[in-house]
């Protein structure tokens, strides 16, 4: 079903869900937001194109397959503790690095956000596993 | 001392490079490999003087320190005897094993096993920890599953092996039980503290239970009656095995734990009661059935029963006598029975048959083998001067001594037994004119013959030196009866009553072997019984229990959607109702927030969708009406300032919406199907569902049963987790473990739904 409203709209759309969910993703620690509503919102774009075109066109766009991304979510996840285990505090215990240039950057990075990652990428690949698979259902 | 772990252990480790070796040295590989129980005897053999000065070298680490378990080893006489018995033995098995499956593609693997195998013996015998122990002898049910399945394209091979692993992993379960109740009632794990503390345990309330479960773990590894029939199945293991495994080793673990666990639990009247019925009942099945069969391999197999029977019976009897009659007969059991064993497999390798009714002769054509059969099965016998004479006197010394007078009759009939099984493996197929077997008969390759030669001879020598086999024998005995204990062992005992009954014994024994083809047919009816024994309830048993697991799943898996919702609706409502009502005060069912006009409008809108949803006949229409429900519920959040639950729950629903479209063009037209009493079920559970989770949420608004934590998280997000959205801190960081099991859970629902969907897609395919 191509539909020349939607797949045109879904060419606009689709990079603004994109962005807003990586500004979710980011931002999730102050604000409301985090890799699971993140990962809800880029599945929610990727569904999106997948409707106005095709589940292989999405899947070329998305470069990894859904289940795999479900894989390296997880693994992220998992991994995002270890360093925790080498510093000698219980697994997945948050450790930050302040990255603080006065004036210019005041950052701080830390391993929750790679477990966040991890999470949106979870979210991300179970969402679209279902969606392609009851997409090609219908062929 | 660290070695003692490091010799556990490194049996383990050498099986990982027995394939290489294989690869590289084909069936010669079993002499490089034997090497390493060959350095292991002389080790154990070396911490023998530190055992009998009553100083064992142990060793001991934390494992699971929270829990009481430590990986720890202490190497007293009872487990250097075990020690040395399983890596000496084992060091012929390996070369034995190397001729024997000589060209066999998979032989290999039988290396990796074989010492996987001797690696979890040697830790059953040295733990001193209950877990550890347990941990090893677990790990000796499973390598033995792997063996006895080597040859796995057969079913009889396989039915073998699950049998095995059945028996013994029920009765190590059981043990697993008896274990830890004996901890509590010694109040330590570790064995040698524990057999310090008979007495304590003895009196304990714990007693029996412990008592009866570990009597389940020994009795079922050791083939004792009603459980034995595992272990003469398990002849479809290739010689090898069997003659590692189910004559001298793993057989005898049982065995070991009686003997081990003898200061702590023996010398009671239930103890003393349970072990010599069941010993006894043991030799008497065991010593019967042996004399029917003709297969060598049976023959020996029930013969070992009535062995292991013989054994826990003495054990039950507990006096000095006993003990040392036991672990004498236990020591010259192992070898003779290995020996012949293997006797067995070199005859059935040469000649292509093992039924000993149609073999005769074969001294000409394999001379070495039939020396150390005849050795052997003087041994076996108890004929020669050998270490199995002295057992077999004192073990009468023993039973005479106990003054039992059915118990002295049992052991001179089991003893019989002996006689005739060592005369039909031992001498009738080696003697008289040359048969005409399969293939003609010529000499096993040296692998083959020089374990069986030196075993017998091992055997021989010992009796003849029985000075150097007290000296070996007399840590053991202490450690089994709790305290030192001389030893003085002597093959001449005089003109006794022992004597007397052993003599006895041979010429029943002797007169059943002249007579042994009448014996035979009379023991048709020995056969037809043998066909509702023991083995046939091991297969009623597990037919019953695949019917019943059928039969459940037939009435708890329907397979329709509907009836599992209402399983788990059912089950919350009777739970969460009982909890409920047994708390008994009502809640306060006044609300304590005022009621705006907006609140009120999305609890109208949440209500109206909801009414909408249900009385609606199309799909589009209820699932949009849902979606409204859904989406009142989310304003909701919005209102008492939940904007991360608020963002989720519109995500969700509209994810949902988009999924439905994509399923909605397959589904047929909406029809009601369902019959009107149904729908009317249907319709007085919802409410009743819905009207209990309304009111528990009431009562939960009144109830706190822990003080709330959620202080603590907003006090702590900024300064500990660096975020100023708690929900994010807690997700990420607070509890970023419950996170990752939920992501996993929603990762494996994912694929969980990606097969159903993909299965039922071939499925159609396959059409």
């Amino acid at each position: 079903m191509s539909d020349l409203i939607l797949s045109t709209a879904t060419r606009f759309l689709m990079p603004l869900f994109l962005t807003f969910a990586v500004f979710l993703l980011l931002r999730g620690h102050n604000e409301p937001g985090g890799g699971f509503i993140a990962g809800l919102v880029a599945a929610a774009g990727f569904a999106l194109y997948s409707l106005a075109y095709s589940p292989g066109r999405m899947l070329q766009l998305l470069r990894v397959g859904p289940r795999t991304l479900i894989g390296w979510g997880l693994l992220l996840a998992a991994v995002s503790g270890l360093p925790a285990l080498a510093a000698g505090t219980p697994f997945l215990t948050a450790l930050w690095a302040k990255l603080h240039i006065p004036g210019l950057v005041n950052l701080k990075v830390g391993t929750p956000l790679i477990f966040d990652v991890g999470v949106f990428l979870t979210v991300v690949g179970v969402v679209l596993t279902v969606v392609v698979a009851l997409q090609e259902e219908e062929d | 001392m660290t070695a003692l772990p490091l010799a556990v252990l490194s049996p383990f480790a050498l099986s990982a490079l027995a394939p290489w070796a294989h690869a590289r040295l084909k069936h010669h590989a079993g002499w490089l490999l034997a090497v390493l129980p060959a350095i292991l005897t002389a080790f154990f053999g070396s911490l023998m003087p530190l055992a009998a000065s009553g100083a064992p070298a142990s060793f001991r680490t934390p494992w699971v320190a929270s829990a009481g378990v430590m990986f720890s080893f202490h190497a007293d006489g009872l487990a250097l005897l075990f020690a040395v018995l399983i890596s000496g033995i084992g060091t012929f098995i390996l070369i034995y094993a190397g001729g024997y499956l000589k060209g066999h593609p998979q032989q290999g693997r039988m290396f990796v096993f074989l010492l996987l195998f001797m690696g979890s013996m040697l830790g059953v015998v040295l733990s001193d920890n209950l877990i550890t122990l347990f941990v090893f002898w677990e790990l000796t049910s499973l390598t033995s599953y792997l063996l006895i399945g080597f040859n796995h394209e057969q079913e009889r091979s396989r039915r073998a092996a699950l049998q095995a692993l059945v028996v013994t992993g029920t009765g190590g379960l059981a043990m697993l039980a008896g274990f830890l109740l004996l901890g509590t009632a010694a109040g330590s794990m570790e064995l040698s503290e524990i057999v310090e503390k008979g007495d304590q345990i003895r009196s304990a309330a714990l007693y029996l239970p412990v008592l009866i479960l570990v009597l389940m773990g020994a009795f079922t590894k050791s083939a004792q009656f009603p459980f034995h029939h595992w272990l003469p199945n398990a002849m479809e293991a290739p010689t090898p095995v069997s003659a590692y495994l189910h004559s001298a080793t793993m057989v005898k673990a049982g065995v070991f734990l009686l003997a081990r666990l003898t200061p702590a639990l023996g010398g009671t009247p239930e103890w003393e009661a349970s072990l010599t019925v069941f010993g006894a009942a043991t030799m008497l099945a065991g010593g019967a059935l042996a004399l029917v069969k003709t297969d060598l391999k049976q023959l020996l197999a029930y013969s070992t029963v009535a062995s292991l029977g013989f054994m826990v019976m003495l054990l039950g009897i507990g006096s000095p006598y006993a003990v040392k009659g036991c672990l004498v007969f236990l020591t010259a059991h192992a070898l003779y029975k290995g020996a012949l064993f293997m006797v067995a497999g070199a005859v059935d390798h040469e000649t292509g048959t093992r039924d000993a009714s149609a073999l005769s002769g074969l001294r000409t054509g394999m001379p070495f083998t039939a020396f150390a059969a005849v050795l052997a099965g003087l041994a076996m016998a108890g004929l020669g001067p050998w270490l199995s004479f002295i057992g077999k006197e004192l073990a009468l010394e023993a039973v005479l001594g106990g003054g039992n007078l059915w118990l002295t009759a049992v052991t001179v009939l089991t003893s019989a037994s002996f006689v005739t099984v060592a005369g039909v493996t031992g001498l009738r197929i080696f003697s008289g004119p040359p048969s005409a077997a399969p293939k003609k008969a010529h000499e096993a390759p040296l692998s083959m013959w020089i374990g069986p030669v030196w075993l017998a001879i091992k055997g021989a020598l010992l009796g003849l030196m029985a000075g150097k086999a007290a000296a070996f024998l007399a840590p053991a005995v202490s450690s089994v009866l709790g305290r030192p204990e001389q030893m003085k062992l002597a093959l001449w005992h005089g003109v006794n009553a022992a004597l007397g009954l052993s003599a006895l014994s041979i010429a029943l024994g002797a007169a059943a072997y002249i007579g042994w083809d009448r014996v035979r047919s009379a023991g048709r009816l020995g056969d037809t019984i043998l066909k509702w024994g023991p083995d046939r309830l091991y297969d009623l048993s597990l037919d019953a229990l695949s019917a019943l697991a059928r039969g459940q799943t037939r009435v708890v898996q329907s397979g329709y959607l509907r009836y599992y919702l209402l399983a788990v609706i059912l089950t919350v409502m009777t739970l969460a109702g009982h909890a409920l009502y047994s708390r008994g005060e009502p809640p306060v069912m006044v609300s304590t927030v005022p009621v705006t006009a907006y609140g009120a409008a999305v609890a109208l809108m949440i209500v109206a969708s909801a009414i909408a949803a249900v009385l609606l006949d199309t799909r589009l229409g209820a699932i949009a009406a849902l979606g409204g429900a859904g989406g009142g519920v989310a304003l909701v959040y919005v209102m008492y300032g939940a904007p991360d639950l608020a963002m989720t729950q519109f995500l969700v629903e509209t994810l949902t919406i988009i999924l439905f479209v994509l399923i909605i063009f397959k589904l047929p037209r909406f029809a009601r199907l369902s019959r009107p009493w149904s729908r009317v079920r249907d319709g007085l559970i919802s409410i009743a569902a819905g009207g209990m989770m309304a009111y528990l949420a009431l009562v939960a608004l009144h109830v706190d049963l822990h003080p709330p934590i959620s202080s603590y998280f907003a006090e702590n997000s900024v300064p500990a987790g660096f975020g100023r959205n708690v929900v994010n801190v807690i997700l990420v960081d607070f509890r970023a473990l419950d996170t990752l099991g939920e992501i996993s859970v929603l990762g494996l629902a994912g694929l969980g739904a990606y097969a159903l969907l993909k299965l039922r897609l071939s499925g159609r395919k396959a059409v």
